[in-house]
This record gives structure tokens, C-alpha cells and sequence, in this order.
């Protein structure tokens, strides 16, 4: 191993990933005085967070009466009942405030009228507990994750936050079932940090690339997922993935909610509004897991559009081109790259594409990660987790549009808090024991060296074909055992891949294949979680079990994942109650829209 | 003596590797890609790659993937979120500075050659070294700052008007194609901070909600830090997000011109 230099760094408080949560918890951190890093992949604009088009959820009330209980509500139902009411009461009560102090940050929010934040609707988003139409979503144009990103990295660099940027973390460092820090990998000269630190947070976001077919970034591999799972922990609600509604056919890219909530609407191959069918209220405002089954049962029943009836279409030339040119630019440009088609005179062909994983490390509020051992519920020491890694679970089994850029904020800065009130600034570290990295450079040597039959590349594509057909908006116990069959062969192939670069030096051949690593645990955790639950619940439709079963499944699946691809699980009731008294708990109901 | 040549080492090969495309493939296009490894100590070549359209996306990126994926996967470039707006995948396609998850291979019509963006430190292949362009735009302190505190419990108001002066100049995403693309840059990026920085340096300017426009001024008050633009327009017309770098830096000049008189 002497062919790896170790460098040592200390600092109270490691964040690994640079997205929305990892810089909200970063500067927080570095505002509250403690030595903070940031370990990133990519340069922290890069992040996916700034591919968020359509807005971060907040009652500001600013276009109409509007009251953090409703969001609550709405949230909760959105969840399918999966939600933790606390940590949903926290973030709904907290949102206002959020927001408020992101437009004290600089983002360029666009206005009202009065020089307001404009606000609006959103799938799922209502007044009145789902009486009304709520407009809540407070946009920067259809760029407002890119809007935030880099506010919030601005301000990281106003508060001088330490940033390693394109370093890939390898490992959590574990001892005795604590988390003592973590190595990472210099992308740009091979060498290899060992970071030690009293807290890690993880921000390192989803999975998506496990699908052939998603919204995500090339760089949605989930490697905070795939290093919890190395670690010996498990993940939480894995089963649970967010299909778009609206992805670009083929292309994939996402068109956002946005452009529904200003108007938009969806049609077959008849032209019909199919959603007052599926949604009589909501219509193309339902919650996105019903727009997307919508959509799939419209295709399969042969109402699809196109040559091959295999897609939908998205209407947005009744808009007029200055609503489109005001509020939805980047669409109309996304759409003109990626589907050749004019917005103002033709509808944007889409799909239900893989959008969002509410699975992930499960935490608690604070968000410090939860394991259970031996029947009881553990806080894990020295770990945290934040953003689309994380499992609060303020999604459950459906993410609300919206819900997850006001998450990133909310529990970025809670984490940084909570920090701030149990680390210890500048207190002393234990050394490392010897052996701490031991696994990881032997891992990180086998891989670099690998010299088996299998392309990284074919791996993936294996990986992804089988997510796509099995792990799909749809399953069943047969698609379900069928896939985890299939995916077991994957994974077993993985021990065959072949690296061809030997490089240390920006060695992406290298990287892909570490991410590939991360990709299979997850992937493997996501559809035997799916298939162990047999119920039907938010993002999870099994045929062979069409209605929720709050008697028997009101609860958060945990999964482990072994290094041969081996699964065990375990539970972990979902929290029905309220934080406070300022609410009561939303007891479950049928959810319709 | 001054040297008009290229030092020998710093000529791009045009002898590298060429990898055919598999039999039977129909369409076929040629990408002459940049390739440089720090570990050979060789100068930089062209390596050729000879893809099947067929069986290809559109956008160069996709080409890049393919090559990578299918053909040769040491090609090292820098990639996310494929849809121009994280700006990762900024290289010199065909002459020109572009993202490349948004150009079409159809619009170039000859063989596509690809560099790096110019005039950068390549890290390796198609990876330039952005860390000066990144302290450029840090040193810009690109935040919003203000002597008077925001209401306690709501948002700092702004018209539609004033939201309409940030609203462009703040959907720059940092690719550097314009900055890259400035011959001024490339003589003095040592000292001139070049049309992103300036953009972003404008963006804060003028937004009504920022209180320290004098202050950025003088930052900017220097022989190089901006008055290193001749207005070549090259940002412009670079820029993938259609902004107009060019006409921001116009503006700061003139905001120059009217606080001295």
C-alpha cells in the first residue's frame, strides 16, 4: 500500500458533498466557529441542486392566505402516511423562516406585484387541508436551484469555509461502531486524505443513476449510501423512488412541475385531459406519483402518443410566450435542445422519469443517523446525514414538488445547530487505529487494478436495464423477485470489471467504477426493499397489492446490504406524532386528489 | 528576444491513436479529440475516434460517453448534469467554446475536434485547471452586502424592475467558456479578471438590494482588473446561456466614467 501517501487533516466537523444541504450546513457551520471541511466531488456549483427548476415550498402567504399547518398537511398526505409528522411539523413551521433567509442571502427570487417573492402552485400544494388550491412555491424564474446553489455559495465563501474540492470520498472511518471521519481521494494528484473529525455529515445526495432513464446528474451515484452500507449500516425507505412526471422523452431531462402549476396540462393520444379522469380536483396538480401512474396506465392501455404510443404530451402553447418567457425560459430552451419542439406552438413529448430517492440514511430531526441493534433504536455516533442521502422522513413514500429544496435548507441548517450545540470546538481527537483505512486502500487497489472481462461501462448499463424494467413505476412480486435475481447477477459480475486507466491523475475510468460500487448496494437495497413490502403506498404501486396496509406496513423499512450483495431488514415505526402542541397529528385517511 | 514560435512541447501531436468504428457501421463521424496524461511526459495528441452515429445521442457529450463507455475509457473530461446548466462539460468543440451536453454533433459538418477550453493548465485530456478562474470570481466578493439589516420577519422588497437588472446577469453558471474565449484573458489572466468575474461583479451592482457599489467600484478601479477588456465580444458570443458579459463590463465602465465627473 506504500504506493498511496496519506495525508492527515483534523477538523471538528466534516461535510461530505457541496449541494444545497452540504453548503447550508457549511456555512452554518463555519458561521458558528467550529473548523469546518467540505468534501466535494465537484466544484459546489456543479451540484445537482442546481438543476431544481421549479421552487422551494414556504407559507409566506404572499399570493393568498396560506398557514404552515396546511403545508403540514398537504406534506403528510403527500407521504402517504409514510412521513414522521415531527420531523414534517419542523420543516413546514420552519419553511417561512428559510426562506426568508435565503432572500436575506441575495437569491434572486422573481416578484410580485408588490416586490414580494413570487409564489406558485405545485402538485399536492393546498389550502385549507385540501380544499384549495395553494400558491406556495417560491420560484426564481425555472432556475431556482441554481439560483439558491450559488447563493449559498457565495455565502459559504463569505463565511471562508474550507472547501476540497473534486476530492471523491472513499470511506466512512468507523471504529467500534462510531464514526471517527473519513478518507477521500485528491482527484486531481491520486492522493489520499484521511479526514478526522468529531461529526461527519453526509450531503452527498441520490441514487438516481442506478435507473437507464433519469433527471439526475451523471453524478447522482448516492455515495454516501453506498459508504453507509460499507459501514455496516442500513438504509431506510429505499423502495420508495420518485418518478417525474415530466421527463423529456428520450432525452430524459426534467421539465418542471412549474410549468403545471402556470398552467400546463397533460393529454393522449385522444388530446383528452386524462388527469380529471385519475384527480377530478387536483387534475394535473395531483401529487406526482399519481400524475406518473396516470400516465403509465394511459400508455399501457394504448392511449400513448407518438409512432409508438409510448409517450405523453405536455401543453404549454396556451400559455402565451410571455408568461413562458417570464416564468419558464429554461424550459422553453430545454425543450428546444432536447426535443426540437417550439413550446409556444407545439406540446413537449414526456415520460414518468426517475426524479428523486425519499430512501436514504434514516436520521432523526437533528439529523444524526439512526441504526437499530439488537431490537433498539441507536443514534450512530459521530455521523450525520442531510438532504436527498438523508431518510429524516419528511418524504415518505412521495416527495411533494417543492419539498425538497426548502428540506436541503431547513435540515442543512439544523444540522449545522446542532453541531454548534454538542461539538466541542477545538477539543482533541483519539488517533486513528492502525489498521483504519486498511479495507478502503485495499478496495481502492483492487479496483484501480482491476483486470477482469467487464467494462465499468456494461456493469452500469446491466444495472440500469434491470432497475428500469423492475424497479419501475409499477412491480409486482414476480417483476420484483425476477429483478432481484437479474440484479444479483449483476452485482456478482461486478467482480469481474476491468479498469484500464491506471493513472492517478483525474483517473474518471477509476471514479466511475468507485461509483458503480456505491450504485449496486443501493440498487440491490431499492428493489429487495420493493419487494419485501407488499403493500401499495405512495411511490410504491404493487399490483399484486393495490391498497395501503397501515396494520401491517405503517412502517420504515431498514435494509442492510452485505459486501456480497446480501440483504437483511429491519423496522422502525413511522412517528405520528407532532413536535408540539401547535399542530395535532394528521391522523390517516384514503388519499385522493 | 521575443519568440514567435510555440515551444516545441507545447504543439498538439496530430499522430495519435486512431480507433476505427466497428464493421458494418453507416455513419459514421470522426472526433479529433485533445489528450494529454501529466504521467507519460509526452506532449499532448490528437487521438481519433471514429463513432457510429447509429448508435449514438446527439450532443457531443453523448459522443464523449460513448467513446468513454464503448471505446476507450482513459478519455477524462469533466460531466454532471447534462442539460447546460451546471457547467461542467465547458470545452473548445469545433473553435468554438461550448458546453458540450448541448451541442449538436449535426451543426458541426467537418471531422469535431475537441480541446480543452483554451489558454488553462490541463490538468489531463479535456480537464483545464479552473482554480484562478475561481479565485477570480471569490475575489469579486460575490455576495450580497448591505450596512442596513433586512426587515426581521420578511423578505427585503424589490420590483419587478429591479428583479428584471439581476435576473439575466445571475444565470451565469460559472462554465468559464466566455472568460476562456478573451484574448485579453488569455495575455493577462493574471491580473485582468475576465468577462465572468466582471458579470458577476455587475450582477451584484445592480441589485437594489446591494449596499456596497462604491466599494466593488473601487475593487475594479485598476489598469487590469477590468480595463483589460477591449470589448473583442468574444464572452459574448461565447456565453451559453446567450448572457452579454460584454455589455456588463460596458456598463461598469460607464458607471467609472460618471462617478469621476
Amino acid at each position: 500500500m506504500s504506493e498511496y501517501k496519506l495525508i492527515d487533516h483534523t477538523y471538528d466537523v466534516v461535510v461530505v458533498g457541496a449541494g444545497g444541504a452540504g453548503l447550508r450546513a457549511t456555512f452554518g457551520l463555519a458561521e458558528a466557529g467550529l473548523s469546518t471541511a467540505c468534501l466535494t466531488k465537484v466544484f459546489p456549483t456543479r451540484s445537482h441542486t442546481v438543476a431544481a427548476q421549479g421552487g422551494i415550498s414556504a407559507a409566506l402567504g404572499n399570493m393568498g392566505a396560506d398557514d404552515w399547518r396546511w403545508h403540514m398537511y398537504d406534506t403528510v398526505k403527500g407521504s402517504d402516511w409514510l412521513g414522521d409528522q415531527d420531523a414534517i411539523e419542523f420543516m413546514c413551521k420552519e419553511a417561512p423562516a428559510a426562506v426568508i433567509e435565503l432572500e436575506h442571502y441575495g437569491v434572486p427570487f422573481s416578484r410580485t406585484e408588490d416586490g414580494r417573492i413570487y409564489q406558485r402552485p405545485f402538485g399536492g400544494m393546498t389550502t385549507h387541508f385540501g380544499k384549495g388550491i395553494a400558491q406556495r412555491t417560491c420560484a426564481a424564474a425555472d432556475r431556482t436551484g441554481h439560483a439558491m446553489l450559488h447563493t449559498l455559495y457565495q455565502q459559504s465563501l463569505k463565511h471562508e469555509a474550507n472547501f476540497f474540492i473534486e476530492y471523491f470520498a472513499l470511506d466512512l472511518i468507523m471504529e467500534n461502531g462510531e464514526c471517527r471521519g473519513v478518507i477521500a481521494l485528491d482527484m486531481s494528484d491520486g492522493t489520499l486524505h484521511r479526514f478526522r473529525s468529531h461529526m461527519v455529515i453526509v450531503a452527498t445526495g441520490g441514487y438516481g443513476r442506478a435507473w437507464f432513464s433519469c433527471t439526475s446528474a451523471h453524478t447522482c451515484t448516492g455515495d454516501g449510501g453506498g459508504m453507509a452500507l460499507r459501514a455496516g449500516l442500513p438504509l431506510q425507505d429505499m423502495e420508495f423512488v420518485q418518478f417525474h412526471p415530466t421527463g423529456i422523452y428520450g432525452a430524459g431531462c426534467l421539465i418542471t412541475e412549474g410549468s403545471r402549476g402556470e398552467g400546463g396540462y397533460l393529454t393522449n393520444a385522444a388530446g383528452e385531459r386524462f388527469m380529471e379522469r385519475y384527480a377530478p380536483n387536483a387534475k394535473d396538480l395531483a401529487s406526482r406519483d399519481v400524475v406518473s401512474r396516470a400516465m403509465t396506465v394511459e400508455i399501457r392501455e394504448g392511449r400513448g402518443v407518438g409512432a409508438l404510443k409510448d409517450h405523453i404530451d405536455l401543453h404549454l402553447e396556451h400559455l402565451g410566450p410571455a408568461v413562458i418567457k417570464e416564468r419558464l425560459p429554461g424550459i422553453a430552451e430545454t425543450a428546444r435542445i432536447f426535443a426540437g419542439v417550439d413550446v409556444n406552438k407545439d406540446p413537449i413529448p414526456v415520460l414518468p422519469t426517475v426524479h428523486y430517492n425519499m430512501g436514504g440514511i434514516p436520521c432523526n430531526v437533528q439529523g444524526e443517523a439512526i441504526s437499530r441493534m439488537a431490537g433498539n433504536e441507536v443514534v450512530v455516533p459521530g455521523l450525520m446525514a442531510v438532504g436527498e442521502a438523508a431518510c429524516v422522513s419528511v418524504h415518505g413514500a412521495n416527495r411533494l414538488g417543492s419539498n425538497s429544496l426548502l428540506d436541503l435548507v431547513v435540515f442543512g441548517r439544523e444540522a449545522a445547530r446542532h453541531c454548534a450545540r454538542v461539538v466541542q470546538k477545538d477539543t482533541a481527537h483519539r488517533a486513528f487505529k492502525a489498521d483504519a483505512v486498511d479495507g478502503t486502500l485495499a478496495r481502492l487497489d483492487r479496483l484501480r487494478h482491476a483486470k477482469g472481462s467487464r467494462r465499468t461501462a456494461d456493469v452500469r448499463l446491466d444495472m440500469q436495464r434491470v432497475m428500469q424494467s423492475d424497479a419501475a413505476v409499477f412491480r409486482t412480486g414476480e417483476s420484483l423477485s425476477d429483478g432481484r435475481r437479474k440484479l444479483a447477477e449483476v452485482f456478482a459480475s461486478f467482480a469481474d470489471v476491468q479498469v484500464t486507466d491506471r493513472s492517478l491523475v483525474w483517473n474518471t475510468d477509476l471514479i466511475e467504477t468507485l461509483e458503480l460500487d456505491n450504485l449496486l448496494g443501493q440498487a440491490v437495497a431499492t428493489m429487495h426493499s420493493a419487494e419485501n413490502r407488499q403493500e401499495s403506498r405512495g411511490a410504491q404501486a404493487r399490483e399484486d397489492f393495490p391498497n395501503r396496509d397501515d396494520q401491517n406496513w405503517m412502517k420504515h423499512t431498514l435494509c442492510w446490504v452485505d459486501a456480497k450483495g446480501a440483504t437483511r431488514f429491519d423496522y422502525r415505526p413511522v412517528h405520528l406524532n407532532t413536535l408540539t402542541a401547535d399542530v395535532e397529528s394528521i391522523p390517516p385517511k384514503a388519499r385522493t386528489y | 528576444m521575443a519568440e514567435f514560435s510555440l515551444p516545441a512541447n507545447s504543439k498538439v501531436r496530430k499522430d495519435g491513436r486512431l480507433f476505427k468504428a466497428p464493421a458494418g457501421a453507416k455513419n459514421v463521424r470522426v472526433f479529433k479529440v485533445y489528450r494529454f496524461d501529466p504521467d507519460l511526459r509526452e506532449t499532448p495528441r490528437l487521438d481519433s475516434y471514429e463513432v457510429d452515429m447509429d448508435a449514438c445521442g446527439p450532443m457531443v457529450l453523448d459522443a464523449l460517453i460513448k467513446i468513454k463507455n464503448e471505446i476507450d475509457s482513459t478519455l477524462s473530461f469533466r460531466r454532471s448534469c447534462r442539460e447546460g446548466i451546471c457547467g461542467s462539460c465547458a470545452m473548445n468543440i469545433d473553435g468554438k467554446n461550448a458546453l458540450a451536453c448541448v451541442s449538436a454533433c449535426a451543426d458541426v459538418k467537418h471531422d469535431i475536434k475537441i480541446y480543452p477550453l483554451p489558454h488553462m493548465p490541463v490538468i489531463k485530456d479535456l480537464v483545464p485547471d479552473l482554480t484562478n478562474f475561481y479565485a477570480q470570481y471569490a475575489s469579486i466578493k460575490p455576495w450580497l452586502q448591505t450596512r442596513t439589516p433586512p426587515p426581521p420577519d420578511g423578505e427585503r422588497l424589490q420590483s419587478k424592475e429591479d428583479q428584471e437588472k439581476v435576473d439575466r446577469p445571475s444565470a451565469c453558471i460559472l462554465c468559464a467558456c466566455c472568460s476562456t474565449s478573451c484574448p485579453s484573458y488569455w495575455w493577462n489572466s493574471d491580473r485582468y479578471l475576465g468577462p465572468a468575474a466582471l458579470l458577476a461583479a455587475y450582477r451584484w451592482i445592480v441589485d437594489s438590494r446591494d449596499e456596497a457599489a462604491g466599494e466593488r467600484l473601487d475593487y475594479l478601479e485598476d489598469p487590469f482588473r477590468l480595463y483589460r477588456c477591449h470589448t473583442i465580444m468574444n464572452c459574448t458570443e461565447s456565453c451559453p446561456k446567450d448572457l452579454n458579459p460584454a455589455k456588463a463590463i460596458g456598463e461598469i465602465k460607464q458607471m467609472m466614467a460618471h462617478r469621476r465627473h
